[in-house]
């Protein structure tokens, strides 16, 4: 039980989400419960609309929690400044960048931000972080291209090396995987897999691509109509969690083969 | 990489020397250079030509200088702030704001009559019009900032205000006489030339405070490139580099617009140029080459606008909607989508 205490990164307490209105607030979810431990991949899956985007945004705190409270290193978000927590936890949103116009070493550098003097200096320290987080994705070998001339699955994983270099315990990503072919798709999940291990870094991440969650991940949140499970993807499938995912008309879910088949 | 930005700056600082030589040589009377540098240290005996140089020409480059260096960089600032590659310095209605203080001044005086008209059309009143017209307009934007988070918003109601200021122009205008209107107009052509030392050193009080709020800005200018998310996730306070921003983008440009009138184009077409030359949107290399860049471009076109070797001088608005406009047309043709 202590070493469970020590290994928590990220959890959530009846925490509620969705959007504060003058009315009534409008909610999306509610009663979320779940623990994150260190050093995982994790997983946040569901179907389209159940919220997992909304869940994501409240853990970065782009929007505040409607009830309930999350902890991060054992500290409530709320209480958590914007510079405190930039230094703790990195994202990959599926929103464009305003400008591409830049390179790939300024963009990954752009991620040294809260550790860098008021103009934004390069210290050889963050030189050498940021040459680091090139490597760890394999794009070194892109360092002086513009942004604009990459491929988005090059793109992706110039956006993987900044959250990297900004140094942070916790990474989550928001659909990293949208817009890529099957190769690239397996390529990232396999990515932030070695990342974990390599770095220690916990890795959170939505995505669709339940069957990849489910061979990569050490844990997944599976969010369904009224709940949101949290347990290892063995564990998930023998209590039959993924068969009730989705409507049984078109697809149902395999259990030797951890994947969802047409219904024929 | 880095070593060879360090090159292009030198070229553009030497360029920029040239230019501001050329403006002060060239004009009604041609001056050669070695009669500029003497007057300039006292050490000539052409007391004709040191006088047209000290009390004229010098602080008219100087104008030019810091007209042209710090439109282009509100209009930088804009751009980033406003995420539009077609927003300038004017689109918060600062200029505006200036054109309804100034229109105020010159076409209402009509209404309080006799003596007291005379004295409130003066040099210092236009000013001091101008500054709290665009001020105004940037506290109401400001508040309006302060409700509305979407910077889309903020740049509409910018036009909005444009349009308002406009109409009320034009109300005032048709009631005004020739005498007053020709006035209005001959401010909205924009002027270099008609600043005193004294002036000049006020200009450039206000506009430096606007240009120190800048660089602190840079970093936070950079991060506002990946989108006001990951800006924030990068541990920016948004608010208040905003309001930053907002805040030395009035002061420089309003600033400009009392002393110099409203000048068209510097502030968009300058940034986009130079993104153009260094193909870069990184702030901490943008920056001062749009400070060169504007100040250069400007010098040129009041040079231009003096028609060396005659006695006209152009509007200067002309002169530098003239270069700007196709600047902006090039660029899109040539790209089809403006690099931001």
């Amino acid at each position: 039980m202590e070493d469970k205490f020590q290994n928590l990164i990220l959890k959530a307490e009846n925490l509620s989400i969705g959007y504060k209105a003058k009315k009534a607030d409008k909610v999306v979810a509610s009663n979320i419960n779940f623990e994150l431990e260190k050093g995982q991949l994790i997983g946040l899956v569901g179907p389209n609309g159940i919220g997992k985007s909304t869940l994501l945004r409240t853990l970065i705190k782009v929007q505040p929690a409607l009830s309930g409270s999350i902890l991060l290193n054992n500290k409530e978000l709320k209480n958590i400044s914007t510079s405190g927590l930039a230094k703790q936890l990195s994202i990959v949103l599926t929103e464009q960048l305003i400008s591409k116009n830049l390179s790939v070493y300024e963009l990954v550098a752009l991620g040294r931000h809260p550790y860098t003097n008021w103009v934004g200096n390069l210290t050889d320290k963050d030189i050498t972080i940021v040459n680091t987080s090139l490597n760890q994705v394999n794009i070194s070998d892109l360092k002086y291209k513009k942004c604009y001339e990459l491929s988005d699955g090059q793109f992706q994983k110039v956006m993987i090396a900044r959250a990297l270099a900004q140094d942070t315990d916790v990474i989550v990503l928001d659909e990293p995987t949208t817009h890529l072919d099957m190769y690239h798709k397996a390529y990232i999940l396999k990515l932030l897999k070695k990342l974990t291990e390599e770095t220690g870094k916990t890795i959170l991440f939505s995505s669709h691509e339940i069957d990849l969650a489910i061979q990569l991940c050490d844990t997944m949140l599976v969010m369904k109509e009224n709940e949101v499970v949290c347990d290892q993807p063995c564990r998930l499938i023998s209590n039959g969690v993924f068969k009730t995912l989705f409507p049984k008309d078109l697809i149902s879910f395999d259990d030797t083969t951890g994947s969802f088949r047409v219904t024929k | 990489m880095k070593s060879n930005h360090k090159y292009s700056f030198i070229i553009l600082a030497a360029i920029l020397l040239l230019c501001f030589l050329a403006n002060i040589s060239l004009g009604s009377i041609h001056i050669p250079l070695t009669e500029i540098i003497e007057s300039i240290f006292g050490t000539t005996e052409n007391e004709t030509s040191q006088l047209i140089i000290t009390k004229y020409r010098l602080p008219k480059a100087l104008t030019a200088i810091l007209v042209g260096s710090g439109l282009g960089t509100s209009g930088l600032l804009m751009q980033t702030l406003f995420r539009n590659p077609l927003a300038g310095p004017f689109v918060l209605g600062i200029s505006s704001g200036a054109s309804l203080g100034v229109a105020l001044v010159i076409l209402g005086s009509g209404l309080f009559g006799g003596l007291f008209a005379t004295a409130l059309i003066s040099k210092w009143s236009i000013v001091i019009a101008a500054s709290l017209g665009s001020f105004l307009v940037l506290l109401a934007v400001l508040a309006v900032s302060h409700r509305v988070r979407d910077t889309m918003a903020i740049l509409i109601i910018g036009l909005m205000f444009g349009s308002i200021t406009a109409a009320v122009v034009s109300v005032l205008s048709y009631f005004s006489s020739a005498e007053q209107l020709q006035q209005y107009i001959f401010w909205g052509f924009g002027s270099l030339s008609n600043l005193s030392w004294n002036e000049l050193l006020i200009f450039f009080g206000i506009y430096s405070v606007g240009i120190i709020l800048t660089v602190t800005s840079i970093k936070g200018l950079n991060s506002l490139l990946l989108g006001d998310n990951y800006a924030k996730s990068l541990g920016l306070n948004l608010k208040q580099s905003r309001l930053i921003i907002i805040l030395s983008t009035s002061l420089i440009a309003g600033t400009i617009t009392a002393f110099a009138g409203p000048i068209a184009f510097i502030g968009l077409a300058i940034p986009h140029l130079t993104r153009q030359i260094f193909k870069t949107s990184n702030h901490k290399i943008l920056l001062p080459a749009v400070f060169l860049f504007g100040a250069i471009v400007m010098l040129i076109c009041d040079s231009i606008s003096q028609v060396p070797g005659s006695d006209y001088t152009l509007p200067i608005n002309a002169i530098t909607a003239l270069v700007g406009a196709p600047v902006v047309i090039w660029l899109l043709v040539r790209q089809r989508k403006m690099m931001f």
